[in-house]
């Protein structure tokens, strides 16, 4: 279905002629995200500045259309996706960044400024922004900030909530407003943490103050190899009640580490079980003592343990974990990456318990994960050919995720809920407990014209406005997951 | 990952011929991880000019999603072919292979406007097929280029007015002698004898980068190399295979392979990354055609023999210079050196080994925009993506600029020349055989 001509002309008269996409053929190449779901939208937008996005949601209120921010579209949970129809409001154009304050250690930036581009930048002044997800090189601050996101290094400095400190938001009627600032804390509601993950349902961030940190003054990254993938889950445990605190902790299981060195070359031995990539970081004395200690704790299990020689060895030893999604994706058709969260002391049962999925349906299932915080990425590969197959992929995450609840767990650490779990969403929370975020929601978005139908289930989200579903939503993946 | 909306309810876009398969376009996982690494999504910023959306069209097209008209041309036609994304993406995707097939696809099905389709023809069937052709029209650009004409239609802002001027800035410097009248010849290694090697010459490289081309035998020889120039040797196809005209490249890959089979030798070098990355690729292109099953041994023995020159060097050793230069430079990383064939050490090897002090720019593998005749047809993107390369080229504030590929010199001149920056650029062999 696509638009009247009107909106199109109207969308055109507030960002420029070539800042409007409307034809059918344009069109489809915004109906996929970095995950599984589709769905068409009827026009795309590429803002430039605050004001043209106030005036696109007002217009966008005015004709009851929804509209959904995008980032780069590396999302794994669906949030970029049109689910209802309606205009996509592209941040590729809106990448500048504003003001890098040196002495404050603050950045202020356009929500489509790349993740990596701002480190890059500011590594000039000893800075860099923290937050490190595997997608770092595309993925925007905007979309960062919706979905939360962390990476490796968020065991030691925390997600992308722990480095933002102010907004401006464009709220869905259209007004700017200001959360928070430079300073670290500002007085009244936190609404700056309240918003960072809310993937795109409150507002839409078009200016976002960061932090920045100083490039720790030494690095270790050691690489301890074992036998057995239970072995490196019970060095998992050990370290962390011995109280070693490591920069990163990420795990990767026998068959991810040999898919992922046939590939990358990244220095893993082909033939053991399960490898741990640990890294220190800070002043060089204290690093030195944590690296003797991780190495002792490592050893009581482990093969071996080395430890990355040079700056080359160490960026190819990360080289294999960051492009682990990737160099999956050299052997199987597709893959569905499943994101749930245990208790770091539940890593050796969580594993044998995946494994034991795997086998009842079937199907590869490779394990990499931030295992410092106990942040899962179960890769289960299938052919998206295999209509069977897919349902036993999305049944087995499903039960996957089952597990991280019962054991006190979350079905995500860091995708997002997006279209994906929004209908497994109750497994988590009591109906007070959605209720109360059901009534948070309704007062930034009432009309549910901002990124509808995504975090709460079909159920629930904006009964008003569910009658009138974008046709081609209903042909997409829309109950949660790769059906 | 093949995932869309309507599961294939149509017919494919696609004829059987030299087909983008889905055993080739599946393998992209649609992570986006290479988008910023795409210098038309750095400056267009959309999915239709992006790696991971130009791979979705084509799935799309043989889906029968997507038929192969103006929209599905133009974003492909803007694909530089820089690969950039090959170095980007985790999951192997070649999409070398992929985008080469879509446009002989659309070299199939899709009808061009008249005049695009002649000048397409001319060029491609025309001069750059036929050496004789190529060195009489290249006479005639020499005779412009040095005529009164030129001065006067540049006064007069003729250029300008129809948009041409900076296409007519790009246009090489016609060479005064071509290497054609040395084919059959053979150069003498100097000093202890270390092997032989056979020269591709190249069909621009032979009209405009006569020189190159001499300073490359000159550099041979001083390391000890005997060389030759095997004659009936034509043009390696590569702007061809990039243009969908696969049938064309591969009568002119046949047409090398039984050239340089003449000859016993170490090494097939060339100076020019383009023409390197086309003739590494001989056994992709040829493998497509039933004529060629007898070609295909040839075809394999022919490109484990292919090298850069700078890869060469490199791997040979490079004798010392005699006179080692005390110069700082910066070096451009040539997509066809970089990305298509993985070699970023030897040149700067090379460079080190002549004396320069390297002082890198920010994203040296950023795409220059040169891109083939890509700085021709789509001169305004092209411009663009220049200008960003021309803003880390400046920061080094040295005044000497070097690649390995010769249509990135003349996309880098007219950049220099366009910012009035006080900069020589040169290829890494002219730089070592001044060493020398
Ligand atoms: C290979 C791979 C590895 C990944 N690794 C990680 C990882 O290690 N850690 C991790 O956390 N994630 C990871 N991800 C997921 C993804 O990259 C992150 O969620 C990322 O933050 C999304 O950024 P984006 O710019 O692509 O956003 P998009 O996918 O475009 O959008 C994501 C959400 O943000 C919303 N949004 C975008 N911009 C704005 C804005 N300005 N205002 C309001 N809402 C906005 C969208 O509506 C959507 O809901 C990975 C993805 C891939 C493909
Ligand atoms: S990086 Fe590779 S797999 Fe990912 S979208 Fe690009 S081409 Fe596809
Ligand atoms: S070859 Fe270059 S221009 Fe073409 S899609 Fe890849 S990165 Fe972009």
């Amino acid at each position: 279905m696509l638009f009247a001509s009107s909106i199109v002309r109207q969308l055109r008269k507030i960002a420029g002629r070539d800042a409007v996409l409307s034809a059918r053929e344009d069109l489809m190449l915004y109906e996929y995200d970095g995950g599984v779901q589709r769905a068409l939208p009827q026009a795309v937008v590429f803002p430039q500045t605050t004001e043209q996005v106030a005036r696109i949601v007002k217009l966008a209120g005015k004709e009851g259309v929804p509209i959904v921010p995008r980032g780069a579209g590396t999302g794994l949970s669906g949030g970029a996706i049109a689910r209802k129809g309606g205009i996509i409001l592209g941040f590729s154009r809106m990448n500048k960044i504003l003001e890098v304050d040196v002495g404050n250690q603050r950045a202020i930036v356009q929500p489509g400024v790349v993740n990596l581009d701002l480190s890059h930048a500011v590594a000039k002044h000893g800075l860099y922004f923290a937050p490190d997800p595997s997608s770092q090189k595309a993925c925007t601050i905007g979309g960062n900030v919706a979905e939360n996101s962390g990476g490796p290094h968020t065991l030691a400095y925390g997600v992308t909530v722990n480095h933002v400190t102010g907004l401006e938001v464009v709220l869905p009627d259209g007004r700017v407003v200001q959360f928070g600032g430079k300073p670290a804390e500002s007085p009244g509601y936190d609404l700056t943490g309240f918003f960072v993950g809310s993937e795109g349902t409150l507002g839409i961030a078009t200016a976002i103050t960061v932090k920045l940190m100083r490039l720790p003054e030494s690095v270790a990254t050691l690489l301890a190899i074992f036998d057995s993938i239970d072995a490196a889950a019970q060095t998992v445990v050990a370290l962390t009640s011995e109280g070693v605190t490591a920069a990163a902790l990420e795990l990767l299981d026998g068959w991810t580490l040999r898919t992922v060195e046939e590939a990358m070359h990244a220095g893993y031995p082909m033939d053991s079980g399960a490898v741990l990539l640990i890294e220190l970081e800070g002043m060089r004395e204290a690093v030195d003592d944590q690296k003797a200690a991780v190495i002792a704790v490592c050893n009581r299990l482990a093969r071996e343990v080395r430890v990355a020689k040079d700056e080359s060895e160490r960026q190819r030893l990360w080289a294999g974990r960051k492009n682990a999604f990737g160099a999956v994706g050299r052997i199987s058709p597709s893959y569905y990456v499943q994101d749930g969260v245990i208790p770091r002391t539940r890593v050796p049962d969580t594993l044998r318990r995946i494994e034991e999925i795997a086998k009842k349906y079937s199907l590869t299932i490779g394990n990499i994960f931030h295992a410092g915080d106990g942040n899962l990425h179960p890769l289960i590969l299938f052919d998206s050919r295999d209509p069977a197959q897919m349902e036993r992929t999305l049944a087995a995450g499903k039960e996957i995720l089952a597990y991280c609840i019962s054991v006190g767990g979350s079905i995500t650490g860091e995708h997002g809920v997006g279209m994906e779990k929004s209908e497994i969403l109750p497994l988590m929370f009591t109906p007070s407990d959605l209720d109360v975020m059901q009534r948070l929601h309704d007062v930034f978005n009432p009309a549910c014209l901002l990124n509808p139908q995504k975090i709460f289930p079909m159920a629930r989200s904006c009964r008003e406005t569910n009658a009138a579903a974008h046709p081609a939503a209903g042909l997409a993946f829309t109950q949660g997951g790769p059906a | 990952m093949p995932l869309s909306i309507e599961p294939a309810p149509h017919a494919s876009c696609f004829s059987a011929h030299d087909r983008p398969t889905w055993e080739l376009y599946s393998t992209c996982v649609h992570c986006g991880l290479c988008l910023q690494q795409c210098p038309t999504y750095r400056v267009l910023g959309t999915e239709m000019e992006s790696p991971r959306g130009r791979i979705y069209q084509v799935m799309l097209a043989d889906e029968g999603r997507l038929p192969i008209g103006d929209a599905f041309v133009t974003h492909i036609d803007r694909c530089l072919g820089c690969l950039a994304c090959q170095t980007a993406c985790p999951s192997g995707v070649p999409y070398g292979h992929i985008v080469e097939r879509a446009r002989a696809q659309i070299e199939q099905r899709y009808h061009r406007p008249w005049l695009a389709s002649w000048v397409r023809h001319f060029v491609y069937a025309g001069l750059l097929g036929d050496y004789k052709k190529l060195a009489r029209w290249a006479r005639r650009l020499r005779w412009y280029q040095h005529s009164w004409l030129a001065r006067a239609v540049r006064a007069s802002g003729l250029l300008k007015l129809f948009g041409l001027a900076p296409m007519e800035a790009l246009a090489p410097q016609v060479s005064q002698a071509f290497s054609f009248e040395d084919f059959g010849a053979m150069f003498p290694a100097r000093g202890e004898r270390r092997g032989r090697v056979a020269l591709l010459a190249g069909c621009v490289g032979s009209v405009a980068f006569d020189p190159l081309n001499r300073a490359t035998i000159r550099v041979l020889q001083a390391n000890g190399l005997e060389v030759i120039m095997p004659e009936g040797q034509g043009c390696c196809g590569a702007l061809h295979a990039h243009a969908g005209r696969r049938e064309e490249a591969r009568t002119l890959a046949r047409n090398n392979i039984r050239a340089f089979e003449q000859w016993s030798c170490d090494a097939i070098v060339t100076n020019a990354a383009g023409c390197g990355s086309a003739m590494k690729d001989y056994v992709d292109l040829l493998a497509g055609s039933s004529e060629d099953s007898e070609t295909a041994a040839s075809a394999q023995e022919f490109v484990k023999k292919v090298r850069d020159v700078t890869e060469y060097l490199a791997e040979l050793g490079v004798r010392p210079p005699a006179h080692p230069l005390a110069l700082r430079a910066t070096y451009q990383d040539p997509c066809h050196l970089a990305h298509a064939q993985r070699i970023r050490s030897a040149p700067r090897e090379l460079l080190r080994a002549a004396g320069v002090e390297l002082v890198e720019m920010q994203h040296p593998d950023y795409c220059c925009g040169s891109a083939g005749v890509y700085n021709v047809v789509e001169v305004e993107l092209a411009g663009q993506i220049l200008e960003e390369k021309m803003d880390d080229v400046a920061a080094t504030s040295v005044n000497l600029l070097v690649t390995a590929n010769t249509g990135c010199m003349l996309q880098l001149r007219s950049g220099v020349a366009r910012r009035g920056l006080p900069m020589q650029v040169k290829h890494v062999i002219e730089v070592l055989d001044e060493a020398y």
